[in-house]
């Protein structure tokens, strides 16, 4: 089959590799026939997440249809039509029971890399690294997903695969992160950061009855979309102080909560993304947590930091002291999948949100490299790639 | 006899029952960091490299003379009640399933069995072992005959987990002064890794237990080729992705052998 490899830093290519087959008795084999490009891939890019292998099959936001299933597979049969969410998970431990997906204990097989660099291992993940697992990912034309009567959302509708695609993580991943604000009606929620998991965040926070929403990035077209989501949007690239400018937005009293879209390697100006970027340039600071800084400032006091944006290292010039002085609660992690896909699926079905509206381009897989470059410089006022694997088949 | 003394005989001397952090941690996640650092050939992954090199020196220092007698303990909580753990512990013929250093054990009566281990240079290592002790759904104690290559002792006890959810299992495992040649190899080979061997040996055990199977990616495809291999392949590329998988042709990964291969469809593909 072909499938996009990652071999180092902005070096993906589409090579030709073994169809994948099952290797225990729960999994399942699908034929893909939707895939995307996650901002969260744009890190393995980029190089900055630790355990990556030249070789290694990359994406892990993809559907398509059952083609082969294992022995003790009870649920799911041939011919399914499913979303495989990112996180796998094996439905029988303690943290599954809890509803906590992605901290599943049993579906990592290299547990024992993460828990060295975390103390304890969080699920096994498709294409996002050995830490998590070094599970071949999705952009590709088939894939092998463990835990097939656990994780695969079955889609019954006649819903169109790019109206259902983003029930794989981004939607998901917005929602808990709107979720995880506790937000109450007429809340404020700031969101840094409005790609899709912005995106994603801004709409699910409106739907759990935010009363303001606001979106904060530089990049003209994001700004728009955030503005059809219902958020009043800021250009912190216009804005010469974005914290002052939020606490005027918000009758000096800072949001509620704010959302942390971003992640590892926030783009922003001023000495300190200076200094951030120049440290993780020569290794010695991993992650660039300008947003994240940002969202600390200006949250109100007892207020929600909730981070849907990914980390991987440490973190410099943490400012703690405003988080304590504050009573700031901290939400975060990846997300817990199977616990939101179905009622998300609800909300797709009764029309509540079309995810589709995200996406900008549409690319065979073969081209998922220049897909890969030109969603990382924001080219062509890319938002969202989606990827069809059989194209030119 | 209680588990506490029986531990206590393997044990060497002057150990509490829960040792200090053993360095073979250190070592290992220094050693993770350091060999993911070197592999990205990169400033940050060098400087992973050199922090994790530092872990992994200063955790081989702790371990400073070498042991006449090896004792390990693991626990882990396991998500399953304790009855049905210590059946699948009691029938040792299970262990080899979830052990790796362990190709089969033979149950040859009430409390005897025989162990075959995969020894140094994939030489078997074979022993014979007795029950000790045992109370059923709370622990198990055993040990090799005496005049075995590898003398060791072993106990594996169940506890109710104090959350009120599952099981919390703890091994405990002692290898005496090794007899002879083929004994002393393979102490030195447990001796690299033992912490490791048996925390991984227990978490196996966990997902088996829980998920019902251990997971691996072994036997995934990749990109991982030799060059040579990559040319010859894409000289086959049409016939590899236009096929439909309604032929029963199948493409295996080089070098890789599944460690599972069954389906359903009875090879549909």
């Amino acid at each position: 089959m072909k499938a996009l490899c990652w071999f180092g830093k902005h070096d993906v290519r589409v090579e030709t590799v073994p169809d994948p087959v099952l290797l225990n008795p729960h999994d399942c084999i699908v034929k893909i026939t939707r895939t995307a490009i996650c901002g969260s891939d744009l890190h393995l890019f980029d190089g900055y997440i630790p355990t990556m292998e030249q070789g290694d099959i990359l994406g892990h936001e993809f559907m398509g249809e059952i083609v082969e299933v294992g022995p003790e597979v009870k649920k799911r049969r041939i011919g399914d039509r499913v979303v495989v969410p990112f996180t796998i998970a094996c439905g029988n431990c303690f943290y599954c029971k809890q509803q906590l997906w992605s901290l599943c204990d049993n579906s990592n097989p290299s547990a024992h890399v993460a828990g060295a660099l975390y103390g304890y291992s969080g699920s096994g993940l498709f294409g996002y690294s050995h830490m998590y697992g070094g599970y071949a990912g999705g952009q590709a034309q088939y894939a092998r997903v463990p835990f097939a009567d656990v994780g695969p959302l079955k889609i019954e509708s006649d819903l169109k695969d790019e109206q259902v695609l983003f029930l794989s993580d981004i939607f998901p991943t917005g929602y808990m992160a709107a979720e995880n604000c506790d937000i109450k009606d007429g809340s404020v929620v700031a969101v840094w950061g409005c790609g899709p998991v912005g995106q994603f965040a801004i709409r699910s926070a409106k739907m759990l009855g935010a009363g303001k929403v606001i979106g904060i990035d530089r990049i003209p077209e994001r700004l728009r979309l955030a503005q059809d989501g219902g958020a009043e949007v800021i250009d912190y690239s216009q804005t010469p102080d974005l914290i002052e400018a939020i606490k005027e937005l918000t009758g000096g009293r800072g949001p509620d909560a704010c959302i942390d879209a971003v992640g590892m390697e926030a783009h922003g100006h001023g000495v300190d993304w200076y200094s951030d970027r120049a440290k993780q340039m020569i290794g010695v600071g991993f992650d660039r947590p300008f947003a994240l800084r940002q969202c600390i400032q200006s949250c109100r006091k007892g207020g929600v930091v909730s981070v849907p944006g990914v980390y991987g290292g440490f973190l410099d010039n943490f400012p703690f002291g405003a988080a304590f002085g504050k009573g700031l609660t901290f939400k975060m992690g990846q997300t817990h999948m199977h616990k939101y896909m179905p009622k998300l699926l609800d909300h797709i079905q009764k029309g509540d949100i079309d995810p589709s509206v995200i996406i900008t381009h549409r690319l065979q897989l073969e081209d998922a490299p220049d897909g890969y470059s030109t969603f990382l410089k924001k080219e062509e006022k890319c938002i969202k790639v989606v990827l069809d694997p059989w194209g030119n088949a | 006899m209680t588990l506490n003394s029986s531990r206590g005989n393997g044990a060497p001397s002057g150990k509490s029952r829960m040792q200090s952090i053993p360095p073979w941690t250190a070592i290992l996640g220094g050693g993770a960091l350091a060999i993911y650092g070197l592999s990205r050939k990169s400033l940050s992954g060098t400087a992973l490299a050199a922090v994790g090199a530092f872990g992994a020196i200063s955790g081989a220092r702790r371990q400073s003379m070498s042991p006449t007698a090896i004792h390990v303990q693991k626990t882990f909580t396991v998500d399953r009640p304790a009855t049905e753990l210590y059946d699948f512990w009691r029938n040792f013929e299970n262990l080899p399933r979830f052990m790796k250093h362990l190709k089969s054990v033979a149950v040859k009566d009430g409390r005897n069995s025989h162990w075959v281990a995969q020894g140094p240079m994939g030489v078997p290592v074979e022993w014979d072992a007795e029950l000790l002790d045992e109370r059923p759904g709370e622990y198990l104690v055993w040990r090799s005959l005496p005049g075995s290559a590898i003398s060791n002792r072993g106990s594996v006890e169940f506890r109710p987990a104090t959350n009120g959810s599952g099981t919390e299992v703890t091994v405990a495992l002692t290898y005496h002064n090794p007899a002879g040649k083929v004994g002393a190899a393979f102490a030195k080979m447990l001796g690299r890794e033992p912490e490791v061997q048996v925390r991984e040996d227990l978490r196996r055990f966990k997902s088996l237990m829980e998920a019902g199977e251990i997971p691996t990616i072994i036997g995934q495809p990749s990109g991982r080729r030799s060059s040579l291999v990559r040319v010859v392949h894409s000289m086959k590329e049409p016939e590899a992705t236009q096929r439909t998988r309604k032929g029963p042709q199948q493409v295996q990964p080089a070098n890789l052998k599944p460690q599972f291969t069954g389906t359903e469809s009875g090879g549909a593909r």
